[in-house]
């Protein structure tokens, strides 16, 4: 593949006219899936895939396209050459564009991260025996992925990893079910049967009996993947830098009117974790770790350098779309042991589902709880809940009525497969609100 | 640019001993083209192009998506997909036969006037500069946009039982959006919201002095908004128009009939239904008033089309009768698992996703009220459009959703402007609070082009036509 795409770029580049500039991104995978329903095999495949993107810089104009790899180096010439003349067409005919970014060399980089995974061939026989006996419903993802960037100026990334993904829920008779995750780059073949184990054991709870919950406040605990969830939802119409000078982000009150949430809250893009490419699709590289919100401050949003140009301010490399790439969040001091105890009495909500902004500048989101959610009295959990909907705002549930930030952390793996496998995913601890909504 | 094919000469390249082999190939092309705030911020063109290989095996379809269209590339396809069917069929969910990939010969193309060719990349992007002119009515409006996105895609697909199958369409994306400020007062209006106004159509729908016209009316919609009142909090009557029905059907009905869902494919990432099979036939969902359509012939709808990816010939259908639930969203494969009567839905994102159930044209048949009529039946009540926020349970019963634009009803008459109008409800309960239908000339046609569904995930177009509604009893509140 990082053969392809530097042969590829290359005589693109050798395309170009001296006044223009072309920038060459690339994703790319080499796939398995295997979609299950009640332990058995609904769906199985293979997918390859790779995707060239280019951005050229002309004539005080930006065009941008893209075209599928073939892999047969005549087609992907000729579908490059088309590219670079419909560009070159195109930016004699548009608007001029202002806020040009033009691209630039300050390193390159190159990172393959190798694993001992599963090979294709033999993940029925080791995932299937281990989940039969149990309503099991999910998709095991399974392969290389490939991200690569290079410039007409000289400069070059190439990021290469393999991991694995078992994303699933077992479901109870009484149709209550446990998530669980199995994420990693080499398969181990014991642990996986241990983390299925787990599932299983926590399933047995789902078969306490089912307590209906009223709407109202309560005094609730978010396991990581939910906290995850909120932290996710800053991506879209939140930490954007342009979105809050666009006047369509959640963060204004803390731009604008000095809103403040917890000090216990702290929230970074980490790149130093290595779970993504360093580089974005312009070719740049952030810090290695951007604080966000420290102590319960907004210190910095993400600025793409298009942002930066247009509004007059600093970029920090984020990508376009200003979205997290790598969020990090402090632990607290919480301990697993104490959660039930310092719940007393309300809700441990392990997922939530379906967020969206229900009042953006008020920070309001609604969603649902999901998954194992229980109602907890006085320390003890007494059954699964049915599902509930919430709608609060961030300002209290990570502001004032954020009272505990729990003391371990977890890596919650991005399990999206829109048009491809995402990579990396959130790290961030569990949280205990004193106080949170549910409306319906 | 779209390489040549030859299909049957690839499906010659085949050598495994399946049952079925077809061969789905999918080229898509996009060109968005959007202003904001006086500057081009797109000007692309991107495509993809690849095959499905899919082969059954043992009662097991197996698939691999490739982007090599060579005859070597799909020998080498069809024998990993063999592979990875026949090690699956050992654990197979259904013991599937080829009956659920029907021979089908024919085609579809979508219809238009005009061609993406007769209006220029300069033309296209002085359009929607003179529309974002229109839209920044006032020094308020901090951020203003205008996009048209083009989308053509050409889709052959054929099998070793005779089928041969093109279809050609032809798209548009269109949005106008306007966010207005006043300190801490955030306002956004769109032209159908959330990229609600999307067709199969040609570059005709780009008449010039709708779209400035358009384009200030949603201007000083925004700048109204932020001197509005807020939405009243309580239960009362609720008239939607046709780009909010838009959602509501899709979320409330279109997603909770997809039969797989039902089946239980879906309960890891999109959820369950509160449908279950024995209410085929049974289920009151709603008034009498309702009648849901699947229909695929509506012109120009988002996703009309001639088959679905399974080979299956699609037909008009009711899905709801006069409020009774009569058949679901299943193609092929989700009717022989259920045995519950279905349509023409199978149907994939692209080359590199295998087909499930998806909604197509999901729309709500028009009743008899005018809209002068619905409103003067309503003593107190808001009247909404255009969806800004939406969220429904893994069961699909408890939905919320937020618009961007209201109105009061007062005594039978629409009065004051009230801005964040939000409603939540119970799906079964709410269409059977459905009270009074509009006739056709309240009709719309709306679409989605971002339906997320399936693991591994997809996004698929579809269409949604309906009326406008009024529904009795919803519980209606505004912003925090």
């Amino acid at each position: 593949m990082e053969n392809q795409f530097k042969s590829l770029s290359k005589k693109l580049f050798s395309l170009l006219n001296k006044d223009e500039v072309l920038t060459v991104s690339f994703t790319g995978e080499e796939s398995q899936f295997i979609r299950i329903n009640n332990a058995k095999i609904r769906q199985t495949g293979l997918v390859d895939d790779s995707d060239i993107q280019l951005k050229m810089i002309a004539n005080n104009r930006t065009c941008s396209g893209s075209f599928t790899l073939s892999g047969d180096e005549n087609i992907d010439l000729s579908r490059g050459e088309f590219e670079i003349n419909r560009m070159r067409l195109e930016s004699k005919e548009i608007l001029e564009d202002p806020y040009i970014v033009m691209p630039s060399v300050s390193g390159s980089s190159h990172e393959i991260k190798t694993a001992s995974g599963l090979r294709f061939d033999d993940a029925v026989e080791a995932i299937m025996p281990v989940v039969q006996g149990v309503d099991f419903v999910g998709i095991f993802s399974n392969g290389k992925m490939f991200r690569g960037n290079s410039n007409s100026l000289g400069q070059e990334h190439w990021f290469e990893t393999e991991s694995f993904c078992l994303d699933y829920s077992l479901v109870s008779k009484n149709h209550q079910m446990v998530k669980g995750t199995f994420a990693g780059t080499d398969w181990e073949q014991d642990q996986y049967e241990h983390y299925l184990k787990m599932s299983k054991q926590k399933l047995k709870m789902m078969e306490l009996k089912p307590v209906t919950v009223d709407t109202g406040e309560y005094r609730t605990w978010f396991e990581p993947a939910a906290v995850s969830d909120f932290i996710e939802m800053f991506s879209w119409g939140g930490v954007s830098e342009a979105s809050i000078q666009q006047g369509c982000s959640g963060f204004g009150k803390m731009r604008h009117d000095g809103a403040r949430l917890s000090p216990q809250l702290s929230v970074f893009e980490d790149f130093s974790t290595g779970m993504v490419p360093k580089f974005n699709s312009n070719g740049e590289i952030s810090s290695p770790v951007i604080p966000i919100i420290k102590d319960g401050e907004l210190k910095n949003t993400l600025v793409s350098s298009r942002t930066a140009t247009e509004y007059n301010t600093i970029t920090n490399y984020a990508e376009s779309g200003e979205h997290l790439r790598s969020p990090r969040m402090e632990a607290g001091s919480l301990s697993q042991e104490n959660i039930l105890k310092e719940i007393d009495t309300g809700l441990y909500l392990s997922n939530i589902h379906y967020l969206n902004w229900s009042d953006n500048p008020g920070g309001r989101i609604t969603g649902l709880t999901r998954y194992a959610c229980f109602w907890v009295k006085n320390g003890e959990i007494e059954g699964p809940i049915n599902t509930m909907r919430f709608d609060d705002t961030f300002y209290k549930y990570l502001g004032d009525n954020l009272v505990h930030v729990g003391e371990e952390t977890e890596y919650i793996p991005n399990t999206s497969t829109y048009g491809n496998r995402e990579i990396g995913g959130t790290i961030c601890p569990g949280i205990l609100a004193n106080s949170f909504s549910l409306t319906l | 640019m779209k390489i040549d094919t030859n299909l049957n000469d690839m499906l010659s390249a085949v050598n495994v001993p399946a049952d079925w082999v077809g061969i789905r190939e999918v080229y898509e092309a996009h060109t968005p083209r959007m202003i904001r705030d006086g500057v081009p911020v797109a000007n692309g063109h991107y495509s993809t192009h690849g095959i499905m290989v899919e082969v059954l095996v043992n009662g097991q379809f197996g698939y691999y998506g490739t982007p090599d269209i060579s005859k070597s590339g799909v020998e080498i396809a069809s024998r990993n997909a063999f592979y990875q069917a026949k090690e699956a069929s050992k654990y197979a969910l259904h013991n599937f036969t080829s009956e659920v990939r029907p021979k089908s010969v024919g085609s579809y193309k979508s219809p238009f006037v005009k061609d993406i060719r007769d209006v220029s990349a300069k033309e296209l992007n002085v359009l929607l500069l003179e529309a974002y002119k229109q839209l920044k009515v006032s020094d308020k409006i901090v951020s203003a946009s205008s996009l048209a996105s083009t989308i053509e895609t050409n889709f052959h697909f054929i099998s070793s039982n005779g089928s041969d199958i093109g279809q050609e369409f032809l798209m548009l994306e269109f949005d106008l959006s306007a966010t207005a400020v006043d300190g801490s007062n955030q306002q956004t209006r769109t032209f159908g919201g959330m990229r609600g106004t999307c067709r199969q159509t040609g570059m005709e729908f780009l008449d010039q002095m709708e779209i400035l016209s358009q384009a200030n009316k949603i201007g000083e919609q925004a700048i109204e908004l932020l001197t509005a009142d807020e939405t009243p909090t309580g239960e009362m009557d609720l008239v939607i128009a046709s780009d909010q029905m838009m959602l509501q059907i899709h979320e409330s009905i279109g997603h909770a009939l997809e039969v797989d869902r039902i089946l239980g494919d879906e309960r890891n990432y999109a959820g369950w239904s509160f449908v279950k099979l024995e209410d085929f036939g049974n289920l009151q969902y709603g008034s009498e008033h309702m009648n849901i359509t699947f229909d695929p012939t509506v012109s120009s709808e988002f996703a009309s089309y001639g088959y679905d990816d399974g080979g299956l010939k699609a037909e008009r259908e009711h899905l709801i009768k006069d409020g009774v639930l009569v058949r679901g969203l299943g193609g092929m494969e989700s009717q022989v698992r259920s045995g519950i009567n279905g349509v023409a839905n199978f149907r994939a994102s692209s080359w590199n996703r295998a087909p499930i159930d998806r909604m197509a044209n999901i729309n709500l048949e028009p009743g008899d009220s005018s809209f002068d009529e619905i409103i003067s039946n309503v003593d107190k009540g808001v009247y909404v459009e255009s969806n800004r926020s939406w969220s429904i349970d893994d069961y699909r019963n408890k939905f919320q959703f937020g618009c961007e634009y209201g109105k009061l009803i007062e005594n039978g008459k629409l009065t004051k402007t009230i801005k964040n109008p939000n409603y939540r409800g119970i799906s079964n309960p709410f269409w059977n609070s459905l009270k009074m239908v509009g006739n056709r000339d309240t009709f719309g046609i709306y679409g989605t082009p971002n339906c997320g569904k399936g693991e591994p995930n997809q996004v698929i177009r579809v269409g949604h036509a309906s009326p406008v509604c009024l529904f009795s009893n919803v519980q209606v509140f505004g912003g925090a």
